[in-house]
């Protein structure tokens, strides 16, 4: 073939034209310079991962390969054939699929009509759909892709949703899948046949490239891995010559500690706890029981982590622990603090009251809840504490006061840019959370309520605030975290214990658990006694078919 | 980043947006045989050439600084009060009842308890829509405007069948005594020996209004319930997170903007009329949603928009008397300011945001 002969020099010309290679691509936001000259070459039949902080530029840079933005200068080559991507029409038909973060399907659709949506072959339903069936019944049986093509979506695990969004993308025949953080939603157990897929569809010659900012991921299933850094390709190497340290090392700039060092609980061994729950139950407004008879009990002096697939009622756990349980629910049980008894619902129960009984919060969903994103930092720092003595003056509130204890806290937890009058919408993830974290902590709570304090924070902040959140522990606080990060789980936590569909399934210690026994109890899986180190997959994970909603 | 620089943001862009408004108000003065330059002379002159002209134009923003601010303190909380024309006409019925059935010797005394009246039939007359938004979920919006119709079907009713004096063949009340009637600025100016305003019924209430500016600003700005109610329209999971009460907030912010909708009747029925007649709000409750818009729901750009409408009013009704343009061609222009300044806000405003992006990056560039 002559085409071998104009590859560019310097490329060895028995190779194969890469799935994918970018030349020189730039893409900038008004001043924001989102992607800068980046290079990238993707051989046909691997796994590559790219990995980065919050705002790399790994989002827009497969934006532009699906099309979705137009680079301002640079190539795209699709196995060896340089195209423009105008829209994700021309991605498709370029064999490039895209499976998002958050899943496209419409819910109340079947598998098959979900499949079929965009690429009917005419006016009449019939055909397409049969003939979809069949391709499915064949991807199934190659790739493990099984799924109930009749089964309507939202009665579908979030795994089982996934694979249909990758067998859409098969249906389309994609040679290349991108994968934005697939993992997120998955349990442990269902990221792993997640990878049995990837893996399976790559022995099949197909290209994958999974962006996430999990570094287990990475080097558990790439092949290679490319690094990205404020818009710009820092390293593509192998993965097999790299380290997580040395990945984390390039995502950030700098050295980072993966582990955090803390030194074994010292809780007041034979005092009361500081929070006790007992047989705490909910009742969602449509009359589905969320919450099954939770009992904690949490000491001063020692973190409390619950794991748990995310919807399986910690985020309403958290909720009613902080005085504002979901509209039209109906709560029962009992919560002590300091020994005292907390209202759970009606008149006093609210935030302010459980602020005033020293309970802190650092909310799961800081953009909405945490901050209000178009405050000025500094108005977010009496953000729930409007009350606070020291804030007011007179009839007014003491701006100049809260300023000035803003431009503290940011110095003290090195919000940057160090700017409180910016608008809290224009810092990034970890420096939002920080200014929350630094809200909650330094308010010096009893017991601090923590959901998902690294959820969308960049490797950096992430070590810097869990250690912030051991100190406040060896202060002799006590803290409930949630999180749906097992690693996060078992490197904060003085104990553990597994939420699953509104129940508590068991605790466990850090040091006497593994992610597998975890992930099992994640699933609803309560018999660990046996299972060893690497479980990989629970029979079947037919179990996570059942999860949480159960009829009215 | 903000996008662009703030006074670009406040100041250029309305007027940008009134300046497109201007050109398309003078073709179409072109397109009906007039000409507009003569028509923006007559406007200047009649709403800002003599201080008669200004004691209207003053009238009028009065009117409008009041709805205006009722718009603004609902919107901050994420309602949108379209009751200012019910409210401010309730605001009416209660300074005429305080008037008409209290003894108020003197106007200083007359004042403040009328004002209390007019806030406190504006405010009832904003809480059941609050009420029913805060604890049913039924839209404020819809409820609002439902409550404009009630309103003055109510008024029709009270003036018609019981406020009308015996013998009177028209529905409005009796002459509020003379004890309770405002000074007029003009008979202020007199007082210190100078000429101001003859004729016109711009009076304190003008006064009022601009200090009703500098207290709204500081309740929303700087008070803690003010910070409650903007931290509830950003958003009310964040609000429900930080121990403020959703339902609370939402009635408490729409009592202040109907009672500030309701002062209004300080102006317009106690001040310039001195009796209640009907429909004496005269769209003012409308034209406020246009000025808190323009004003960018600041009250320092209420204060300015509301002058500008109160320019237009008066100008149009200029217009209609000095030239051949008709009536209902001032009503185009009113309406084309409003389309540009309101509706039409975001035309001017991403093209200028673009604008001010690029010259940032080409600045940046040469650094």
């Amino acid at each position: 073939m002559t085409a071998a002969s104009d590859m560019m020099g310097g490329r060895s010309a028995t190779t194969a034209p890469a799935a994918i290679e970018l030349r020189g691509i730039s893409k900038a936001f008004g001043p924001v310079q989102a992607n800068r000259n980046i290079n990238l070459n993707v051989p046909k039949g691997t796994i590559h991962g790219i990995i980065g902080e919050n705002g790399a530029g790994k989002s827009t840079l497969m934006s532009i390969l699906y099309g979705f933005y137009k680079p301002d200068s640079g190539q795209v080559l699709v196995n060896g054939q340089p195209i423009s991507i105008a829209d994700s029409q021309t991605a498709i038909r370029a064999g490039i699929g895209m499976v998002f973060q958050h899943f496209k399907l419409v819910q109340n659709f079947t598998v098959l009509e979900n499949i079929i949506l965009g690429v009917e072959d005419g006016a009449l339903l019939r055909p397409s759909l049969s003939k979809a069936r069949g391709v499915l019944k064949q991807l199934a049986a190659e790739y493990q892709l099984n799924v109930d093509p009749d089964e309507v979506i939202e009665n579908l695990s979030v795994g089982h949703q996934q694979r249909v969004e990758i067998l859409k993308a098969l249906y389309r025949q994609a040679d290349i899948l991108i994968l934005d953080e697939p993992t997120g939603v998955l349990t442990p157990a269902e990221a792993d046949h997640l990878f049995r897929i990837l893996e399976g569809l790559r022995d099949e010659g197909k290209t994958i490239i999974l962006i996430t900012h999990k570094l287990r991921e990475i080097m558990d299933i790439t092949d290679d891995v490319s690094v990205m850094r404020r818009g710009e390709m820092v390293a593509s190497v192998k993965t097999s010559e790299t380290s997580p340290e040395h990945l984390a090392e390039l995502m950030v700039g700098r050295k980072v500690l993966l582990n955090v060092e803390k030194t074994p609980a010292a809780p007041a061994a034979p005092a009361a706890p500081v929070l006790e729950v007992r047989n705490l139950t909910m009742t969602d407004d449509e009359g589905v029981q969320r919450l099954r008879g939770i009992d904690l009990d949490i000491r001063a002096g020692e973190i409390l982590g619950i794991a748990g697939v995310s919807g399986n009622g910690q985020t309403m756990l958290l909720e009613i622990l902080g005085g504002y349980p979901p509209k039209g629910s109906k709560v029962a049980g009992e919560i002590r603090m300091n020994g005292q008894p907390l209202p759970i619902g009606g008149r006093g129960c609210d935030a302010a009251q459980r602020r005033r009984a020293g309970i802190g919060h650092i909310p799961e969903d800081r953009q909405v809840e945490g901050l209000i994103m178009d405050f000025a930092a500094w108005e977010n720092v009496a953000f729930g504490y409007q009350d606070a003595p020291e804030f007011t003056k007179g009839m007014l509130m003491d701006n100049a006061a809260i300023k000035a204890d803003a431009e503290a806290k940011m110095e003290r937890f090195d919000v940057r840019p160090r700017n409180a009058n910016l608008a809290a919408r224009n810092f990034s993830g970890g420096n939002q959370q920080k200014i929350v974290v630094a809200r909650e902590i330094e308010r010096n709570p009893d017991l601090l309520l923590i959901g998902q304090p690294t959820r969308g924070v960049d490797i950096g902040a992430i070590e810097f605030i869990h250690k912030r959140i051991i100190e406040l522990r060896d202060a002799g606080k006590a803290i409930l975290l949630v999180s749906v990060e097992l690693d996060e789980i078992l490197a904060l936590s003085d104990r553990i214990t597994v939420m699953f569909d509104g129940r508590i399934m068991g605790e466990r210690l850090p040091e006497n658990t593994t992610t597998g026994e975890l992930g099992l109890l994640m699933a609803g899986v309560t018999d660990t006694a046996h299972t060893p180190d690497d479980a990989g997959i629970p029979p079947e994970s037919a179990h996570v078919e059942t999860l949480p909603q159960e009829p009215a | 980043m903000d996008k662009m620089p703030k006074w670009a943001d406040v100041i250029l862009t309305p007027l940008i947006s009134l300046v497109l408004a201007m050109a398309i108000s003078a073709l179409v003065i072109l397109a009906i045989g007039e000409s507009p330059v003569m028509a923006m002379k007559t406007m200047v002159e009649g709403a800002l050439g003599s201080s008669y002209g200004w004691g209207f134009t003053l009238y009028y923003a009065t009117n409008f600084i009041f709805t205006g601010l009722a718009v603004m303190v609902a919107y901050h909380a994420s309602l949108f009060n379209i009751g200012g024309e019910g409210q401010a006409a309730m605001g009416g019925l209660g300074v005429a009842l305080v008037l008409l059935y209290l003894p108020l010797p003197h106007w200083a005394i007359a004042l403040p308890v009328a004002m209390i009246g007019a806030a406190a039939f504006g405010a009832a007359w904003a809480f059941i829509p609050a009420y029913l938004q805060a604890k049913r979920g039924s839209h404020i919006v819809i409820t609002t405007i439902m409550f404009n119709f009630i309103a003055a079907a109510a008024l029709n009713y009270v003036l018609v069948n019981k406020l009308r004096p015996v013998g009177s063949m028209d529905p409005a009340s009796a002459r509020f005594p003379e004890s309770t009637h405002l000074p007029a600025l003009t008979d202020i100016f007199a007082g210190l020996g100078m000429e101001w305003g003859k004729n016109t019924p711009v009076n304190v209430t003008f006064l009022i209004a601009v200090l009703a500016c500098l207290l709204v600003w500081l309740l929303i700005w700087r008070t803690k319930l003010g910070y409650e109610i903007r931290v509830l329209g950003k958003s009310e999971p964040g609000a429900v997170y930080a121990g403020i009460s959703p339902v609370k907030i939402t009635v408490i912010a729409m009592l202040i903007s109907g009672g500030l909708a309701g002062l209004m009747a300080i102006n317009n029925v106690m001040g310039e009329s001195e009796r209640l007649v009907l429909n004496a709000v005269e769209g003012a409750g409308f034209i406020g949603i246009a000025v808190a818009l323009m004003g960018r729901n600041h009250p320092f750009g209420i204060l300015l928009a509301a002058l500008l409408f109160g320019f237009l009013y008066q100008g149009g009704g200029e217009l209609a008397l000095w030239t051949s343009i008709p009536r209902e061609l001032i009503v185009v222009i009113q309406a084309l300011v409003i389309l540009f300044t309101g509706a039409l806000d975001n035309m001017v405003r991403m093209p200028l945001e673009r604008l001010f992006l690029s010259m940032r990056r080409t600045n940046g560039g040469a650094k």
